[in-house]
């Protein structure tokens, strides 16, 4: 049924119809919204779950361990400073192969104190052995959610579902909310593989010496290569019962395309109108948006990159010292490929600043007028005065 | 003197990878002859890390579940939160801490979760340091002792830190100190916890370290025995955080406690004299809260 959310409210209900058991979290702007309408949902009986309101993030990631170790579904939500404060516990869940859902709002690290969107949260997590999905709308974030659980459980390993803070989470869309009876059918009960069980007792999560460690990280990055094609069979039975059909990696207009503008999030809306606009003046334009990060789908990426002159990779996050993250990835999909397309790294948007289509329309003309990247990666919109003031 | 007989079938096994005269593997034994079976233990970060063995043994017949060196409190929480929802809600979730992981980095994680009321039984094995990476001092370290990190003539000046008056002022329904060297009343202790299940529950045992107090192994129950018969660990419950009840009387000089142990070798009469005073003021005040005549 047709409703309209704001993105946060998209993944909350998405939560409520995979019947979470236990949820843990601390509040952090933008992040609160999706919480609070899950508090609302234990308080009146819409869900069957504990709300745990523990005292800090470190905390609600050590409860959903708990919680999801102890064979329930589990589910928590952060944002920013939250999920850095969580970064050991990111480790243990990955490590300790627990499915748990985490929905993540991208938002600025400080100083300044700076509440608006950003990845750079989120992507300095990228090896913490979490499944990484960036979502673009309501409905991606609501699928996305659904589509997380399912993929959680079928490899035993965490799963953070992103979303841009305000742009997507305070954003009211019209969100297509499917019926319980289709989502049981998607998700049945929580079958965990192993559990806290007094009547199998194991010891998780012990010492373990340098003879056996290898082995397991191993493991689980065989279960990290097999969450493309778990996508794919997931997202089959997903279009099966809901119509639509959640794709990890999306081409849009990519076979004929001198240029390839590369994107994640909420910026994929803004650049599909772009990319409409300049094909429509006979450019040669396409697409690419990336939706799974973690695991980096370099195979699709390269399939449909592959007849690329140029590929431009748009960043709302950056890697000091590096560059924009997305932007690295790419290029480390396509750099055993003889004769590879340059990648152009272009960084905009960062702490909130709107990435407009006029902003999509410059990096296109760089992209276009210039042969190679004149730099590791390009800075867009800056204001050379406030650079000059501040510069050491 | 009683007899105590402990089970022949204890969900600890004969062999784990503590020191010899471990103390903390002296209160596993004995917590578990109180809890029995049916009890799962949350372990973060510490020297029971080790001792519960090394992948795939396990000194435990029960589930272990270790963690991060923070997480005791809330691990337990999402545990317990995980039984209730699969219908298990009788187990027992023993969170099992030691100093370092209940007095510093894990007091957020605890103070977070006996605050929510935790149906789970929150114990702090007190060797009195970061034992298990070499002896560092903690806020459980006492007055006078040499560490690692309070060596030499920089031993520790400050206090131990009162932990369960921290707790207490959680009112939450039982909190209570047991020894390694009472071994009837810490069993009893601990079957005390487990009937008054519903609520947070927190212990505070004292399990001596033979290497990190510089003791032979087999003087580790006769030296936690002193600590309580000199008052420096006074056996005692809260109830509801307001009722104390102490449980034993200790009429020995600390003097006796401390001679013999490496730890505290390098102390002078006065300073000895200084700790005599400061266990003195701290049991007087302690029989004031138990409402006792002094
Ligand atoms: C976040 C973090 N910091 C530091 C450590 C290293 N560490 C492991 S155990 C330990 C000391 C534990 O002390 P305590 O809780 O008193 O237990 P004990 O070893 O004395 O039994 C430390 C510092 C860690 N595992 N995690
Ligand atoms: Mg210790």
């Amino acid at each position: 049924m047709k409703q309209v959310h704001e993105g946060s409210h998209a993944v909350s209900e998405a939560v409520r119809l995979a019947r979470v058991q236990v949820i843990s979290a601390y509040p952090i702007t933008p992040q609160t919204h999706i919480v609070e309408a899950l508090s609302d949902y234990c308080a009146d009986g819409r869900l069957d779950a504990r709300f745990l309101c523990v005292e800090s993030e470190h905390s609600a990631m050590a409860a959903a361990i708990g919680a999801s170790l102890g064979g329930v579904r589990a589910f928590t939500a952060t944002s920013s400073h939250g999920l850095a404060y969580m970064h050991e516990l990111l480790h243990w869940a990955a490590g300790s192969r627990l499915p748990i859902v985490m929905a993540e709002v991208n938002r600025a690290l400080g100083p300044g104190w700076n509440i608006w969107t950003d990845q750079t949260d989120s992507l300095s997590q990228r090896d913490t052995g979490w499944i990484q999905l960036y979502c673009e709308d309501g409905q991606d974030a609501l699928d996305t959610t659904l589509m997380a659980f399912g993929l959680a459980e079928m490899l035993n390993l965490p799963v953070m579902v992103v979303l841009d803070a305000f742009f997507l989470s305070h954003t009211y869309e019209p969100v297509d909310v499917p019926d319980q009876d289709s989502v049981d059918r998607l998700l049945p009960p929580f079958a965990p593989r192993f559990r806290l069980d007094c009547e199998h007792a194991f010891n998780f999560g012990q010492m373990v010496p340098p003879a056996r460690y290898m082995e397991m990280r191993y493991n689980l990055q065989l279960a990290m290569q097999a969450a493309e094609a778990g996508f794919a069979q997931l997202a089959a039975k997903f279009e099966e019962l809901f119509g639509r059909r959640p794709q990890a990696v999306e081409a849009l207009a990519c076979a004929d395309a001198q240029i390839v503008l590369v994107t994640s999030g909420t910026v994929t809306s803004t650049c599909r109108q772009v990319v409409r606009d300049l094909r429509r003046n006979g450019e040669k334009v396409g697409l690419l948006k990336i939706g799974m990060f973690r695991p980096f789908p370099a195979d699709s990426v390269r399939r449909h990159l592959s007849r690329a002159a140029k590929v431009a990779v748009v960043d709302r996050n950056f890697s000091f010292g590096a560059g924009g993250i997305f932007a690295q990835e790419v290029r480390a999909a396509l750099c055993n490929r003889q004769g590879h397309a340059p990648v152009f790294s272009y960084v905009a948007g960062l702490g909130g600043r709107d990435i407009t289509p006029r902003t999509l329309m410059e990096i296109y003309d760089q992209t276009r007028r210039t042969a190679t990247p004149p730099d590791e990666s390009i800075w867009i919109g800056l204001d050379a005065e406030q650079v000059k003031t501040w510069r050491n | 003197m009683a007899q105590l007989t402990l089970d022949k079938e204890s969900p600890m096994l004969s062999g784990h990878l503590g020191c010899p005269g471990c103390g903390a593997a002296i209160a596993m034994k004995f917590a578990l002859q109180g809890l029995g079976e049916k009890t799962m233990v949350v372990l973060p970060a510490s020297c029971w890390g080790v001792i519960s063995g090394p992948y795939p043994q396990s000194s435990l017949k029960i589930p272990i579940m270790n963690m991060a060196f923070a997480t005791a409190g809330a691990a337990a929480s999402g545990l317990r939160a995980a039984l209730e929802m699969t219908g298990r809600g009788d187990t027992t979730v023993l969170s099992w801490a030691g100093d370092g992981g209940t007095f510093d980095i894990g007091l957020q994680s605890l103070s977070g979760a006996v605050e929510r009321n935790e149906d789970c039984i929150f114990v702090c094995y007190d060797n009195e340091a970061y034992m298990n990476t070499g002896v560092q001092r903690s806020s459980a370290t006492p007055f006078g002792m040499r560490t690692t990190t309070t060596p030499g003539g920089r031993w520790k000046r400050t206090r131990k830190k009162n932990i369960v008056e921290i707790l207490a002022a959680h009112r939450i329904p039982y909190a209570a100190t047991a020894s390694i060297g009472f071994a009837a009343d810490m069993i009893a202790k601990f079957k005390k916890a487990a009937a008054l299940k519903g609520g947070s529950r927190f212990i505070h045992v004292f399990a001596s370290c033979p290497t990190g107090w510089r003791i032979p192994s087999e003087a580790s129950v006769k030296v936690a025995r002193l600590a309580v018969e000199s008052n420096v660990f006074p056996l005692y419950e809260v109830e509801d955080g307001v009722r104390y009840t102490i449980n034993h009387h200790g009429r020995r000089k600390v003097a006796e406690y401390l001679e013999g142990q490496g730890r505290f070798r390098h102390l002078s009469a006065q300073d000895i004299a200084t700790i005599q005073a400061q266990v003195d003021a701290q049991w007087a005040f302690l029989r004031r809260r138990a409402q006792e005549e002094t």
